[in-house]
């Protein structure tokens, strides 16, 4: 297999991720199949092959750097789950 | 006149422009048919009843005072529910966004309202736009109106079923990987995703976002112009929003086919396909051909290489733009959690569905340390490949036709509990998101069960005059627009009788 389960849990944390183990079993098996496929990519030769990052040709459009209105701040943030004083409220950082 | 729910955006407009009809009556009939029909396809995740009837009453009364009418004034318009809409809730198809109100609209929406085009609902699609039959959704089940035991395809299944179904005259998808074509294909309407730049992303929520790209669906070329036309164009407000000059869409569907040279890659035709959407295909081909274009069979050797490049690149972006959702700003948020990293991890294990954390974990994987060159770099590099075998091509051809997708609409359930089969479905699409350039796709028959099946057309980057050029002079040919579904209680009542 090209992935471990070990690695499988190790790439949940990295993505804020957490499984049980009937999921972590199912998806090094998932994503073991997936990357057999993406395997096939390495019958390629791309030595000196430039990689393309972006379909759109040319650099990016940039505007003006002029100041202009934006949303305020009350309607930016009344999907927060917990605000108040114009501040997003978490949990404790340090347990 | 006629039954407003089987009319074209453009007569629509006209007629609505002319007195004939009032935009008032033409949303009741549209929301009338949802009521009627849409508890049996579950195209809409949300129906902007009261917003809907208001705009129309303002429009009819903004005709009444000769004031000047937009070029989409009072024609419904369905949005699949990953474009943001002002005091619209917009879900995305996710248990993580199911309360999230966007503050503002998405540019296209913005443009749509404008025009005077009317908001009819959100339509269901998969989570974050990650699939290919619309079974992915924390809302609904959406069916195809052809057989309802079948998909709609995806991701914006809901909006294709919506106008299979004549539950609105037209309606916007994106498309990261064939999310428009697929499904205009399995549900047998018309569907575009424009050259990577041409519509605004902005207000879009970003699955890949060097790949995304908003696009119309109708039950015409016509209509599918029209819409392109209104959102189309440089917006300030998305960096990679090109500034090219918009031409006049509609008028490019009435030029006819003559002189056109159309390549068909023969990698495209693989013995192992169905033999009905081949045959389907060729018979559009002949009809090219007696229309005054060329034919030739041409080469895009890297095709084989399109669904692998594609899975490393659109997850590996997928992980880095749903990293935002983490239960602070907005989306939902996993109660008594001891502390801020435990609550990170609970809401999105809780927030996100089965495919969404299979992509996530994917992307991180080959963005991880000492994965990156393996996979990512690699992935960029073929994607380099895949891009010059289309520009070669278009050395020698001015569109490209191929099936849309390698079979008609598959069964629900067939290939939940195989995501590669699933990936399989957009063989014939990913390519055109990887090279950037403009695919529509058209109904070109119908199988032995009644399915619709689906004919893309690629062309050069912000060459869709081209692409809707040869489509429209293809449609009077294969005359699909007649073939409607039957919806499943029409069906029994027709059997009844």
């Amino acid at each position: 297999m090209p992935i471990t389960r070990a690695e499988v849990r190790h790439i949940a944390k990295l993505a804020n991720l957490e499984f049980g183990e009937e999921d972590q079993e199912r998806f090094t098996r998932q994503l073991g199949a997936i990357l057999d496929h993406v395997a096939q990519l390495n019958r390629l030769d791309t030595q000196d092959v430039e990689p393309t990052s972006h379909a759109g040709g040319g650099a990016p459009v940039l505007r003006d750097d002029a100041l202009s209105a934006s949303l305020d701040r009350d309607a930016a943030m009344a999907n927060a789950p917990e605000s108040g004083r114009g501040l997003f409220k978490v949990p404790r950082v340090i347990g | 006149m006629s039954d407003p729910t089987r009319t074209g955006v453009r007569a629509l407009r006209d007629r609505i422009a002319a007195g004939e009809v009032s935009a008032a009556d033409v949303v009741a009939s549209h929301l009338k048919r949802i009521a009627d029909v849409d508890s049996r396809i579950g195209a809409f995740v949300r129906v902007n009843e009261a917003e809907a009837l208001e705009t129309a009453a303002s429009i009819d009364r903004d005709r009444t005072a000769g004031r000047a009418l937009g070029p989409l004034a009072g024609v419904p318009i369905a949005i699949k529910d990953v474009l943001c809409t002002r005091g619209l809730a917009t879900g995305c198809g996710s248990r993580i966004l199911e309360r999230f109100v966007p503050p503002f609209d998405a540019t296209c929406v913005a443009r749509l309202r404008a025009a005077g085009a009317v908001l009819l609902g959100k339509t269901n699609m998969d989570e974050f736009a990650m699939g290919s039959s619309t079974e992915n959704s924390s809302c609904q089940v959406t069916r195809n109106p052809w057989d309802p035991e079948r998909v709609p395809g995806g991701s914006s299944g809901g909006s294709a079923a919506a106008v299979a179904a004549d539950e609105v005259p037209a309606a916007l998808g994106t498309d990261t990987g064939g999310s428009i074509r697929q499904p205009a294909a399995l549900c047998g309407v018309v569907g575009m995703k424009p050259t990577y730049g041409r519509v605004s992303r902005y207000g879009l929520v970003a699955f890949a976002s060097s790949l995304d790209q908003v696009g119309p669906f109708g039950n015409s070329v016509e209509d599918v112009a029209e819409v392109l036309h209104v959102i189309a164009g440089h917006d300030a407000r998305d960096a990679t929003s090109a500034r090219q000059p918009v031409p006049d869409y509609p008028a490019a569907t009435r030029r006819g086919a003559r002189g056109l040279r159309i390549g068909v890659p023969r990698e495209y035709f693989p013995e192992e396909m169905d033999g009905e959407v081949s045959t389907a295909v060729r018979g559009a081909l002949a009809a090219a051909g007696r229309l005054g274009a060329t034919v030739e069979e041409i080469s895009l050797p890297h095709t084989e290489y399109a669904i692998p490049t594609y899975y490393v690149l659109a997850t590996a972006e997928a992980s880095s733009n749903l990293a935002r959702y983490d239960g602070v700003r907005y989306g939902s948020r996993a109660k008594d959690t001891p502390d801020l990293a435990s609550m990170y991890v609970a809401s999105r294990s809780h927030g996100f569905g089965a495919e969404v954390k299979r992509r996530i974990m994917l992307g991180t994987y080959v963005l991880s340390s000492g994965y990156y060159d393996a996979y990512y770099l690699k992935a960029q590099k073929v994607r380099t490949l895949i891009r010059r075998d289309f520009e070669a091509a278009f050395e020698r051809v001015d569109a490209i036709v191929t099936p849309t997708s390698p079979t008609a609409a598959f069964r629900i359930g067939e290939k939940v509990d195989d995501p590669l089969a699933m990936y399989l479905s957009d063989i014939f699409t990913v390519t055109v998101n990887l090279a950037g350039l403009p695919g529509l796709s058209m109904p070109c028959g119908l199988t032995r069960d009644r399915l619709p099946i689906g004919l893309q057309i690629v062309g050069r980057p912000f060459d869709e005059e081209t692409v809707l050029r040869l489509a429209a002079a293809l449609e009077p040919e294969i005359g699909f627009r007649a073939k409607r579904p039957r919806l499943p209680e029409e069906a029994t009542m027709a059997a009844a009788r």
